[in-house]
């Protein structure tokens, strides 16, 4: 049994507890809309393009993080006129997959460029909890105020939109506005996420604890709470194990939220049979 | 007097230059039951968006609970034509009819168990009213997605009525609905119409399931429209006129009204309009 304490001896893990818990709070809610409006495809590509981001901002020299939001906030606003009104259809996925597709093709191109970053190249695609400082942890904490804030505002003109576009235009929710709005704070959520998880590896805290919850629970609020329990609990977790083990954190926090969401598929599913069973008796 | 509901005064609608209906007058009184019907893109759709202030009349004069239409949209419900919610929404339907009263609103709503906060009970006493209204009591509280089509249907309803409008708009409510459910939601909306005081106007393709629950009609057909008393407007010499060619309708043993010898019988249902 190795020893807890340990992980709090060296300031990088200090960091990435830190930067790890701020990022799962922010991910989770903003999965949870993202589930709830069916736009996972476009957080897909916006996950992607991070890619691109980091690996250009790497090879022009500047600070990989910023590679992360712009590329990301530039994504948002290159989707935004194909997601249109609330949901995703079908026609709209094949501009987001051609962006996807130009954005990897990209990301490739600078990491050719640049033969430096083939060793940073794991940490860019599946997460890495080493070099996180402290000034880091602070700007993920500032975005991820910002975007728990701004959802925190529009928590129910979203969700209407979301749900029932047409009703909430006529009641005058401004739901192009607020479809806009979501997907850059989406853009911003994925590129804070990608610097814990890595570029692919995102949708662990972003998609994963928001669908296991939405098995779980019904309820808007309840839903919630527990994204962001499970988010915060394997994030932790993950980091924990990824300290003690040779495996790449991204690698920990998958499966520990995949493992998550089978098991409440499972139990939902015995638990209807035996609703059914008991209705039938 | 209380003003009107809807009062049209040869108003006519354009959209991208081509005129969809035009000298069109009409009242609907407060408690009104009364279904739009007509052909596939007769204008029944743009009637509603008109009435909504979507859609500015080319010609004419509009007035809608006593102001211009768009003024009062706070006390109107809107049920738009749908297709249902599926299994993956995982929402409650009393979640959305909650989403009815206040969705519109910014910020975080506070816990009702906080001092001082009593907006919130009274916003779920009033979502559990509407919901008992509409009969969904026995299932408003498991996920939408799970509902059938009936039930989906009924909730929606409680969510276009619980801000108490006074003017209740439905787009093809019993379009995806099976004949049963069909007759027993045209009954629900009547004795809403009744008990609120709010008068409901529906789009339908076929008239007879809820033909006996109607107060008036208004029939859309080539660029034009008749209003009035089913018995009147539902007339050979009526749709004739409209259509300009000679149309029969037949009344059915049980009562039943057929309409022959038009492009496209409303009774046939057919496909969905834009």
């Amino acid at each position: 049994m190795p020893d807890l304490g340990q992980l709090f001896d060296y300031q990088f893990m200090v960091n990435a507890l830190e930067a790890g818990g701020v990022v799962a709070v922010m991910a989770a809610v903003v999965g949870w809309f993202m589930v709830v409006r069916r736009q996972t495809f476009a957080g897909h590509t916006l996950s992607v393009i991070a890619f691109p981001g980091a690996a250009g901002a790497a090879l022009a020299g500047i600070p990989v993080a910023w590679g992360y939001y712009a590329a990301c906030a530039l994504g948002a606003l290159v989707l935004s006129p194909a997601v249109r009104g609330g949901r995703s259809h079908s026609s709209e996925s094949a501009v987001i997959g051609t962006v996807q597709a130009v954005g990897l093709a990209c990301g490739f191109l600078f990491v050719a460029l640049n033969h430096t970053v083939l060793n940073g190249l794991d940490g860019i695609l599946f997460g890495t909890f080493l070099g996180i400082d402290a000034g880091q942890v602070t700007t993920l904490a500032a975005v991820a105020a910002a975007t728990v804030g701004l959802i925190a505002l529009a928590a129910r003109p979203l969700l209407f939109a979301s749900l029932d576009a047409e009703v909430a235009a006529a009641t005058g929710v401004p739901v192009r506005a607020l479809g806009l709005a979501f997907l850059l704070v989406l853009g911003l959520a994925v590129a804070a996420t990608a610097q814990i998880t890595g570029s692919l590896l995102v949708f662990t805290l972003l998609v994963t604890p928001a669908a296991t919850a939405q098995v779980l629970t019904a309820r808007p609020a309840a839903g919630l709470a527990i994204a962001v329990g499970i988010a915060l609990a394997v994030t932790w977790t993950g980091l924990a194990i990824a300290y003690y083990s040779p495996y790449p954190v991204g690698f920990w926090i998958t499966s520990l939220s995949f493992a998550l969401y089978v098991l409440a598929r499972v139990g939902r599913a015995l638990a209807a049979r035996r609703l059914r069973r008991v209705a039938l008796a | 007097m209380t003003p009107a509901a809807v009062q049209l005064e040869r108003a006519e609608a354009v959209i991208g230059g081509r005129s969809i209906w035009r000298d069109v007058s009409l009242t609907v009184g407060e408690g009104e039951f009364v279904s739009v019907l007509g052909p596939n893109g007769a204008g029944k759709s743009t009637l509603l968006k008109a009435i909504l202030g979507l859609l500015p009349l080319a010609a004419g004069r509009a007035e809608v609970l006593g102001d211009r239409p768009g003024a009062h949209n706070e006390r109107i419900g809107y049920l738009p034509q749908r297709h249902g919610f599926d299994s993956s929404t995982r929402v409650r339907g009393a979640d959305l009819v909650r989403l009815g009263l206040d969705g519109g609103r910014w910020g975080v709503p506070l816990p009702s168990w906080l001092p001082g906060v009593n907006g919130s009970h009274a916003a779920g006493a009033r979502v559990r009213e509407v919901i008992e209204l509409v009969g969904a009591g026995s299932y408003a509280h498991r996920s939408i997605g799970d509902l059938s089509g009936g039930e989906q249907q009924r909730l929606l309803i409680a969510a276009a009525l619980v801000r108490r409008p006074r003017l209740l708009i439905l787009d093809e409510p019993l379009d995806s609905l099976d004949l049963p459910n069909q007759s027993t939601v045209a009954a629900l909306l009547q004795r809403i119409c009744r008990s609120e005081r709010v008068a409901v106007r529906l789009v339908a393709h076929d008239v007879n399931p809820i033909q006996p629950y109607l107060d008036r009609v208004v029939y859309f057909a080539g660029g034009a429209a008749a209003a009035g008393r089913p018995e009147e407007v539902i007339s050979s010499q009526t749709l004739s006129r409209l259509y300009g060619v000679p149309i029969e309708v037949l009344r059915a043993s049980d009562g039943r009204l057929v309409v022959v010898g038009q492009p496209e019988a409303p009774h046939v249902h057919t496909e969905r309009h834009a």
